[in-house]
């Protein structure tokens, strides 16, 4: 991450945009600092898209709203041919009645770079994503495999050496081995090139393998801004715990226990928890807590470590994931709990769980997280 | 089934090569009516009518349908109820109505009529035909080209012309092809807004048609059958061409 | 360059405008010479007639008040009885042929070409080929006289059947086509699954494929009722004076009568007619969109395209 003080790519100051009265990006505001990777995560109808599509140029932010600069320029008012943004679209985009080379050179031909010039940038464009433009610059897109496509959008986007680009969801055509050896490239080039990239995605996975930092959206705001690490292991509200990973919930009443520990009193017992510096907690109001499965343990009733806190149960269901096993705990108050054991091999050192055995699962008060509570 | 669509005109295209001039029985193969056909001033002046407006019935209407289908698929404004309403009402109103109101209203005005109100009719029932066309090829084609080629540079009017265009070039020129037929085979709306000395193809084939039965109707018949089929496998062609490429 | 900027510019701040100008050139046209000229024939059909053609600008209802003369209204009830047989009878020979084009897989494009190459021929050339077959000395006729089945030549055009079989055959190919429009939509899955249902053909037909296809049957209905009732051509060529419809009446009256204001009101009801039934049309919206999905049809395509429009659900 780049913690150095440039001046950002991109600023959005508290822009909303509305479609038909209703607010798909809601007062959004952040910044991008130059060759960061920066990910918009969220599901469908987030406004991830939205946002990325007011940086572009195709919708208007609603006026009087707030004010988009790129390289410190306002660009609220230019039309999306005046940014100098590049942008590789969802499925591709390439135009179908053109070849190739004639895609990548689509950009250069409008920017009136010298006929001479061209067919140099195109192959150095085409040899960039590794796409050999002796073999396949002749072809129409229609000849080519979904990730030869990407690869050719990738490099009409990127021979006009624009500072920024946006990419929508690019990945989202492509079969799962593909996806992951395009991610690795992607992150490469974004690192070679030292160009910022913006990324659309509602893949967790996708977003914390690339990112820099991920603003994660939930209906139109962004619920939490951070590096992965940071929206993964510290989610400030259950929205961003149980989009990004799993997590297992409770809620209780809190009362203060000084130097950011609290004491929870809920239906499944008395719990202790430390607050991450930074996140407002009411004492005596209900407050909830997030606990990832790979934190927890499975003990037998009578085992639990006292400094942890523990909830009884019945294991409900063991499943077996290879790297990892799951067991589901029925809890006495209900609800389920899933806890990630490591697997330590099964035919050597088998858990000494069976289905229907009485245990409780439990965690350390720092191994959890006290949510914010979502608006 | 083909008994009945086709049997009829395959009868009339053989019997154009008939010796007889009764068409009960073959008499033997001859070239004759084609011939006669292409001594008649009236077939020959009518035909060059009929391409005449056909042609520019045909750009015109295809420019203006297109651009009509452009702002019903791409554009929001307010009043589209209307404007499809306004659409739809000349594809299902009966040719008989268009016809005799088009010449109250250019009588009324004063228009003298000739090719010119002939055209502007065409144009008129034509434009619907083009939209319709156009606007089923734009709704399977989405924003997302321009948008690349915005992305790229190019300004609305660059990706206009340089995706948009080329994208929707089977549409338009089934379009056209559908205009320039209607166009060129109308009869009914022809035959109220045309003065003396303006006969098109049609009116004069109608009129050979009432008063005299001879092999030379079977010839001219023939040949526009031809021709349409003809038209009508080059479209496909076109279309499928773009289609492969797209 | 600076100006056409300047314009992207304005247009850009005002989405709206872009699609008034891109719509005016066609709407303006429909307007001057669609619109107009109807409101104009409707303010004819109101006025007295004038001494040589044309019209007296003086209110009057008489025009309508003699169209419900029974002599006229004959001709209105056999008009309307015409088109709705008409009708009928390109259902029940078009659907059968629409669902055997819309079950083949090799032979689709052909059998498609085939169905749409008549209805690109110049219907004057059907029409003549009409009469080809059914004059007395014509190709049916001079047949069975020469296989003596008969001994004089039957009398077979300028008759009822005849006019009928015209408007039939000239309207058919509007039936078929909205008609395998629905049916090319229907997923082969559906009739498995009814058939595991347990539906046996009759079910499957009368539950299924007959639902399913309604919006085709209601487009191509209206596509050829329309026409037939206000066609002249085809009574005028295969009926003679002898089988006048409304049609008939309307054009005779702005030809030889020259009594625009009646012609005008006779026209006027029709289109009352025709309004009526788009209206009741127009309330089924997916048969609205076979309207243009089978215009695309029309336009030339004979090979089956995966991306037939049919399947979006917006409008237009």
């Amino acid at each position: 991450m780049t913690s150095a003080r440039l001046d950002p790519v991109v600023e959005f100051q508290s822009v909303s945009k509305s479609f038909d009265g209703k607010r798909a990006v809601d007062d959004v505001s952040f910044s991008i600092q130059p060759g960061e990777f920066f990910s918009l995560l969220g599901p469908s109808g987030c406004g991830k898209t939205t946002t990325l599509r007011l940086l572009a140029g195709f919708e208007p932010a609603d006026p009087g709203t707030g004010e988009i600069r790129i390289n410190g320029r306002r660009v609220n008012e230019e039309r999306p041919w005046e940014r100098g943004v590049g942008m590789v679209f969802q499925n591709y985009a390439l135009f179908p009645h053109l070849s190739v080379e004639r895609n990548v050179a689509f950009g250069l031909e409008q920017r009136r770079v010298p006929r001479a010039e061209i067919p140099d940038r195109v192959h150095r464009a085409l040899d960039l994503v590794r796409l050999d433009p002796r073999e396949f610059g002749r072809r129409a897109p229609s000849q080519l495999s979904g990730g030869q496509r990407q690869r050719v959008a990738l490099a009409r986007a990127l021979v006009l050496e624009p500072r920024l680009l946006l990419l929508d969801e690019p990945l989202g055509a492509l079969d799962l081995k593909l996806r992951k050896e395009m991610q690795l490239e992607l992150k490469s080039l974004n690192r070679a090139l030292g160009i910022t990239f913006v990324y659309v995605t509602h893949d967790q996975e996708e977003a914390l393998t690339m990112s820099d930092r991920i603003a994660v959206m939930d209906r139109g705001r962004i619920a939490q801004l951070g590096t992965p690490a940071d929206v993964y292991e510290n989610p400030r509200t259950a929205f961003v715990a149980s989009f990004i990973g799993e997590s297992n919930f409770f809620s209780g009443r809190s009362e203060a226990l000084g130097d950011r520990r609290w004491r929870i009193t809920s239906a499944h017992g008395v719990f202790e928890v430390v607050a991450e510096p930074g996140v407002r907690v009411a004492a005596g109001a209900e407050v909830g807590i997030a606990v990832r499965p790979e934190w927890m343990d499975v003990y037998p009733l009578d085992q639990t470590p006292p400094e942890e806190n523990a909830v009884p149960g019945t294991v409900q269901e063991i499943i077996y994931l290879g790297e990892t096993l799951h067991v589901l705990v029925a809890l006495d108050a209900g609800g389920t709990a899933k806890v990630a054991v490591r697997n330590e091999g099964q035919l050597i050192k088998p858990i000494p769980w069976t289905r229907g055995a009485r245990a409780a699962v439990a965690w350390l008060p720092e191994d959890c997280q006290v949510l914010e509570p979502s608006e | 089934m083909s008994l009945f669509l086709h049997a009829p005109l395959v009868t009339l295209i053989v019997f154009s090569f008939n010796d007889s001039r009764f068409s009960a029985s073959w008499t033997g193969f001859t070239l004759e009516w084609y011939r006669r056909m292409l001594e008649r001033n009236d077939i020959l002046e009518g035909l060059g009518r009929s391409l005449l407006v056909g042609a520019i019935a045909t750009v015109v209407a295809t420019t203006f349908g297109t651009l009509l289908a452009l702002a019903l698929a791409r554009h929001r404004f307010r009043g589209r109820r209307v404007v499809e309403s306004l659409l739809y009402l000349p594809l299902v109103t009966p040719e008989i109505i268009i016809g005799i109101s088009l010449l109250s209203l250019f009588v009324f005005l004063g228009v003298p009529l000739g090719l010119g109100t002939i055209t502007v009719a065409h144009v008129a029932f034509c434009v619907a035909f083009v939209t319709v066309v156009v606007g089923a090829r734009l709704r399977g084609m989405g924003r997302q080209l321009e948008e690349a080629a915005m992305m790229l540079g190019a300004d609305e009017w660059a990706a206009f012309w340089k995706v948009t265009v080329p994208q929707l070039m089977p549409g338009i020129v089934s379009g056209a092809l559908l205009a320039f037929t209607l166009s060129f085979d109308d009869y009914v709306i022809t035959s109220f807004v045309s003065g003396s000395g303006s006969s098109t193809l049609p009116l004069v084939v109608y009129g050979m048609v009432r008063r005299s039965i001879e092999p030379s109707i079977n010839a001219i018949s023939t040949v526009i059958v031809v021709a349409t089929s003809g038209l009508l496998l080059l479209a496909d062609r076109a279309g499928r061409s773009a289609g492969l490429r797209s | 360059m600076n100006l056409r900027r300047r314009i992207l510019r304005w247009f850009g701040r005002h989405p709206g405008a872009t699609g008034y100008a891109l719509l005016s050139p066609a709407i303006g046209w429909l307007v001057l010479f669609f619109l107009v000229p109807i409101l104009v024939m409707l303010a004819y059909s109101a006025m007295r007639r004038g001494t040589y053609g044309g019209v007296e600008p003086t209110l009057t209802f008489e025009h309508y008040r003699r169209f419900f003369d029974p002599l006229y209204l004959a001709v209105l009830q056999r008009t309307l009885v015409w088109s709705a047989v008409t009708t009928v009878v390109c259902l029940l020979i078009g659907y059968p042929v629409a669902f055997v084009i819309a079950r083949a897989t090799r032979w689709r494009p052909l059998l498609l070409f085939l169905v749409v190459l008549p209805f690109w021929t110049s219907f004057l050339v059907r029409m003549f080929a009409m009469i080809f077959l059914l004059r007395d000395t014509g190709f049916i006729n001079g047949v069975l006289l020469r296989l003596g089945l008969i001994d004089e030549p039957l009398t077979l055009l300028y008759t009822r059947g005849a006019v009928l079989l015209g408007l039939v055959y000239g309207f058919l190919p509007l039936m078929i086509l909205p008609i395998y429009a629905s049916l090319e939509k229907l997923d082969d899955s559906l009739l498995e699954a009814a058939e595991v249902l347990g539906a046996r053909p009759v079910a499957r037909f009368a539950r299924v494929i007959w639902p399913l296809s309604l919006p085709g049957v209601v487009a191509g209905s209206l596509l050829v009722f329309i026409p037939a009732l206000g066609s002249f051509v085809t009574s005028d060529l295969l009926g003679g004076a002898k089988q006048v419809m409304i049609g008939n009446l309307i054009q005779n009256q702005f030809t030889v009568s020259r009594n625009w204001p009646f012609g005008s009101a006779a026209a006027f009801v029709v289109m009352a007619i025709v309004l009526v039934a788009v209206l009741l049309y127009l309330r089924r919206r997916d048969a609205r969109e076979l309207l243009g999905c089978s215009a695309r049809w029309l336009a030339g395509s004979s090979s089956s395209r995966p991306w037939c429009p049919c399947s979006s659900t917006r409008r237009w």
